[in-house]
């Protein structure tokens, strides 16, 4: 086969989530390189449209591994002339930690929730301007809980991209147990399932789901339940399999069989393994929703309101959610979706599985004493 | 009055002079790498370490040695570093001594090329790809597969100490095999005839000449191999999955995650004091044994 097409191939894998790793984006940058190297293969950038010149040329977007359709940046290549950089992050912190440095380039990026009032106090993204944003439809959204992390100060800082929940896999084919709370998850970790268990190499969800343990809130930033939680950690630790963001690989190798999950990772392990269900605990835990902004001096500031105009397209974003696995708030998104997926228990979980669950809040995020309890205990 | 010796006196004066200009110009962009780029970097790190937290993360002037007294949480930390980059390298040395030896004295002009560029291709791929496939190698489907299918079933290889030092052997031998190969290729062979002519069994012959001869290549593959772990990040990231830490892993979260600047800062501090500290004992004792000078490569 032509090397060159080979490459095209294995990027295309590449970007289609099969090949990549949340961790190994982390490590690497390997988001970044990829895209350099898309820029310098011309068989993937369209010819350009004449009426596409105000736009510029390129676009860069900073987001998460497993998140976009990789079809519709060539759409948008195609319609626009605007090539599509994309990065990805590995978690919050390094995502708020890049941009505050200064210097990032990036024109539009997909920050969490509880991050948005930190980076509206920080000065580093720009009030949107929604008539650049014809698509972005308030009046379309089935909650408004998903929408409203995006204001602050009754102004429009980010609007919605998708929501998800933060629960456990469950690999039924080797976990015989009926499991249904957190507590069961540590407590059968810490005993029979010892050695195939993971947990989020992230302190927001590893703590806050160690706090639900004990029944505090996912949020709580007090001192002694706290303590409760970093107790229950190391105690667990030597049962882990493993303390990472990326446990696709594990759980799909029959290494793991039970992990932590975000909903749309639980969702592609259940659509390729369906033996491996997903959990929201009883006692609650997180539900949260990501966002897209537009930082402050983006060098291609047009071409970063169009991607997001782009993707928040309904036909667009039904692409995005076939691809992704996380479910979205837009009723114009829904009514497109295939009615097999607007019934999965996964993506749109029962109403009162949903009622406990809390939205993770900016002052647990940025907590210095969560931050070292989670650093004590991977290097514990 | 100038006699013709004078001015050549003023003329050698001269060019000294211009060569020691011309000294310290070729020397000035290495000198100013070095200060730039090292010290300035080292005397931030030291001044940080010192400091506090700030509230939102990252360092706040201050004058407190809270960080240096926190160390103990990392103690996990600097446990594994100091015991799997040591054990580590000397895994290398004794694998990689043989292979060099091999190389140098007993293979075929022709077949030595052809196994030098085995040693070599490797490199063609990056370290990071190489070490993500030991992730599914020593995973629950690759090796521990094979051996479940032999008898020996549920061994665990991924994410232990094992994994990580496995890693490390794959990824390092070949810092530890060129420099000793270059050495024991320098090596004059009569001198190992000569050893034979005086009596000398192989052993002793390898004890008395080749060993000692070979030290400058040894002492800097492990110096190489040695120096390199003490900072390894990436093996115990992919194949320790967050259970064996090393210090560089818990420096990425302080700096990264954390934000807690001024503990990183400290805890960077002390891992290059015990660097400097191990290394100069080597040094020592190796020179103290009689050996020559460290030649890189």
């Amino acid at each position: 086969m032509d090397p060159r097409k080979e490459f095209i191939k294995q990027l295309r894998r590449y970007q289609k989530g099969s090949i990549s790793r949340r961790q190994f984006m982390g490590v690497t940058g390997l988001g970044t390189a990829a895209a350099v190297l898309a820029s310098s293969m011309p068989e993937l950038i369209a010819p350009r449209k004449a009426y596409a010149g105000d736009l510029g040329d390129r676009v860069a977007l900073t987001s998460w591994p497993n998140y976009h359709d990789p079809k519709n940046f060539e759409k948008f290549t195609a319609a626009t002339g605007v090539k599509v950089d994309l990065t990805v992050f590995g978690s919050n912190e390094e995502m708020y930690a890049k941009l505050k440095a200064g210097g990032t380039g990036w024109d539009a990026f997909v920050p969490t929730n509880y991050t948005i009032s930190n980076y509206v106090a920080a000065d580093l993204i720009e009030p949107l301007e929604l008539g650049l944003i014809p698509m972005y439809d308030p009046s379309t959204y089935t909650d408004q809980r998903f929408t409203q992390p995006g204001m602050v100060n009754d102004k429009v800082y980010a609007v919605h991209k998708d929501w998800g929940t933060t629960g456990y896999c469950v690999n039924t084919a080797k976990v015989t147990e009926t499991m249904t709370t957190w507590k069961d998850y540590w407590d059968l970790v810490r005993t029979k399932y010892s050695g195939r268990a993971t947990v989020h190499d992230y302190q927001l969800t590893t703590i806050g789901n160690a706090l639900k343990y004990y029944g505090h809130s996912f949020n709580s930033n007090d001192e002694k339940e706290l303590a409760e939680a970093e107790k229950l950690l190391l105690e667990a630790k030597p049962h882990l399999f493993a303390i990472t963001s990326d446990y696709q690989p594990a759980m799909r190798n029959g290494d793991a069989w039970l992990a932590i999950a975000w909903t749309g990772d639980a969702k592609q392990l259940h659509k390729d393994i369906p033996s491996i269900i997903y959990v929201i605990g009883k006692e609650g835990g997180e539900i949260w929703a990501d966002f897209y902004a537009v930082p402050k001096g983006a060098p291609h500031r047009a071409a970063g309101y169009a991607i997001i105009n782009f993707l928040l397209t309904p036909e667009n974003n039904k692409n995005e959610v076939l691809a992704h696995g996380y479910p979205v708030a837009d009723k114009r998104v829904l009514d497109l979706l295939p009615p097999d997926m607007l019934s999965d228990t996964i993506m749109f979980p029962a109403a009162e599985s949903l009622t406990p669950l809390e939205f993770g809040a900016a002052a647990t995020l940025t907590n210095p004493l969560r931050a070292e309890i989670m650093a004590r205990f991977k290097s514990a | 009055m100038t006699t013709p010796a004078g001015m050549a006196l003023t003329a050698a004066k001269k060019s000294k002079e211009a060569g020691r200009l011309a000294t310290a110009l070729l020397l000035a962009p290495a000198g100013f790498w070095f200060l730039l780029l090292l010290l300035l970097p080292m005397a931030v790190v030291i001044i940080y370490s010192f400091g506090v937290r700030a509230a939102t993360g990252g360092y706040q002037a201050a004058f407190t040695f809270e960080n240096y007294l926190d160390l103990p949480a990392r103690l996990t930390a600097f446990k594994n570093t100091l015991t799997l980059a040591p054990v580590g390298t000397l895994i290398c040395l004794l694998i990689g001594y043989p292979l060099a030896y091999f190389l140098a004295l007993k293979a075929s002009a022709r077949s030595r090329l052809f196994l030098m560029i085995l040693v070599i291709v490797p490199f063609w791929t990056s370290f990071l790809i190489r070490t993500y496939a030991w992730m599914f190698i020593l995973g629950g489907r690759g090796i521990p597969a094979l051996l479940g299918w032999i008898g020996f079933p549920d061994i665990r290889l991924i994410n232990t100490p094992l994994a990580v030092l496995i890693g490390i052997v794959y990824g390092y031998l070949p810092l530890m095999v060129f420099p000793i190969f270059v050495s024991l290729e320098k090596l004059d062979k009569r001198l190992l005839e000569a050893s034979e002519d005086l009596g000398a069994e192989p052993w002793g012959t390898f004890r008395q000449v080749t060993l000692p001869l070979s030290a400058p290549g040894v002492i800097t593959g492990c110096m190489l191999v040695f120096i390199l772990l003490m900072g390894e990040y990436l093996i115990p990231q992919l194949l320790g999955g967050g259970k064996v830490f090393f210090i560089g892993n818990a420096l990425v979260d302080l700096f990264l995650q954390s934000l807690n600047w001024p503990f990183g800062s400290a805890c960077a501090v002390a891992l290059v004091a015990i660097m400097v500290g191990t290394i100069s004992l080597y040094l020592r004792i190796t020179r103290a044994q009689g050996q020559r000078d460290v030649s890189l490569m």
